[in-house]
């Protein structure tokens, strides 16, 4: 009986093996036809569909920056909104409603297409490594719960690092064939030589679709990058 | 004659200021007597410094018989008030200050803390510099730059826009320009 199995087992195995192979070389095409696909603008699509948008705030400089964006995106094109900050950052949620409130005002409609949720931080700043272990793994369970309720078409984003699981979570639904959506990175007005930490792990890895800079000298240094001028 | 003159002289505050961070290095060089000199010498009549989270604490005083007069406070919800007070503001490095008091039209000098670890913040105070829109500084030359600094060779700061990157934006998801 055990020999039988054993012999079954050993049949089974170069199948096995195989199945894993393909799986394999099929999960590595699909990962390089969306890093390739990633980047191209859309084309066939209805023009005036509104887009679902995430707007990942970073705090402070950060948050002023995007909010300066998001005052010329026209509204309409870009809706429901979801604004995530930092659960630690409580300005910058207070800013964006501010924002948010100003624009119901304006444009006379009654309901707001906002809004807005706070993300865990996977390290606070002088947090044990040990330790962070732990808060890490909350924090990308807790990411992933966010970004399946959202499922965002569009995300804005700009660092610092609260972007980045989020950005990473939409590139795996890429994959999956989850949910499509286009990642644009704005980087920091203070980054005039290198870039960040967030937007170089976004540009090398293809995750961003549209990259920005704020400086001619980036621009040179990363070709991919588009130079936008001073958004402050 | 003189004393009536010294009355209705004109008040003229250099605002100091660390924003959220821990600077000790800048409020303690901003407290030098040298520097404090130098300020007189330019005409400046008040000095207010924002400390932040630091424990140095810098030395009152009420300016009598024409010395400077000396105030400090931690935190403020009204910093833009003093910003706009402001004859020149000595801050540190950090964007939303430099940006908020350019756009304010006030003098800058950026004061660029190298203390701290990852220290990008010096490439955006040195690339203004370069270009004409503050003086830039380290908390060991900065009596040094009051001392040598021409304000009326720096240029204003246009407001940047958002509006290139919009369209990028719109172009690249299908909406049409208009």
């Amino acid at each position: 009986m055990e020999s039988r199995n054993g012999c079954c087992f050993s049949d089974l195995s170069p199948n096995f093996i195989t199945y894993i192979i393909v799986a394999l070389a099929i999960g590595i095409l699909r990962v390089l036809y969306v890093m390739y696909q990633s980047g191209k603008p859309f084309r066939h699509r209805l023009p005036e569909q509104p887009l679902s948008t995430l707007v990942v705030l970073g705090s402070g400089g950060h948050t002023a920056e995007m909010l300066n964006v998001l005052s010329v995106l026209q509204k309409g094109r870009f809706a429901p909104r979801f604004y995530v900050a930092a659960a630690t950052d409580n300005m910058s949620l207070l800013k964006a409603r501010r924002m948010e409130a100003s624009i119901t005002e304006t444009s006379g409609f009654k309901e707001t297409s906002a809004q807005f949720m706070q993300i865990y931080r996977s390290r606070e700043v002088g947090q044990s490594y040990i330790t962070s272990v732990w808060t890490t793994l909350i924090a990308i369970a807790h990411a992933f719960w966010l970004m399946i309720r959202m499922r965002p078409q569009v995300i804005l984003c700009n660092g610092p690092g609260t972007c980045v699981p989020l950005c990473v979570i939409a590139f795996l639904f890429k994959v999956a064939g989850i949910r499509w959506s286009t990642i644009f990175y704005v980087e920091s007005i203070a980054r005039v030589k290198r870039l960040s930490l967030s937007g170089l792990l976004l540009y090398q890895l293809r995750i961003a679709d549209q990259f920005y800079v704020q400086w001619p000298k980036l621009q040179r240094k990363y070709p991919r990058a588009h130079y936008v001028g001073c958004l402050m | 004659m003189e004393e009536t003159g010294d009355a209705v002289k004109e008040k003229k505050l250099v605002f100091v200021t660390v924003g959220t961070t821990c600077f000790d290095a800048l409020v303690r060089a901003a407290d030098a007597q040298d520097l404090k000199g130098e300020l007189l010498k330019r005409g400046y009549t008040h000095l207010l410094i924002q400390m932040g989270r630091g424990s140095y604490i810098p030395t009152k005083s009420a300016g009598e018989d024409g010395s400077l007069a000396v105030d400090y406070f931690t935190f403020s919800s009204s910093i833009a008030d003093h910003l706009r007070s402001a004859s020149l503001v000595i801050s540190h490095a950090g964007s939303g200050s430099i940006f908020e008091t350019l756009r304010l039209g006030k003098p800058l000098i950026v004061v660029v803390n190298e203390d701290l670890m990852d220290n990008h913040q010096s490439e955006l105070a040195e690339e203004l510099a370069e270009r004409k829109h503050l003086y830039c500084a380290r908390p060991q030359n900065l009596c040094h730059t009051i001392a040598s600094m021409n304000l009326e060779s720096l240029l204003p700061y246009c407001p940047g826009d958002a509006t290139p990157i919009a369209k990028l934006i719109n172009r690249f998801l299908g909406f049409p320009d208009d």
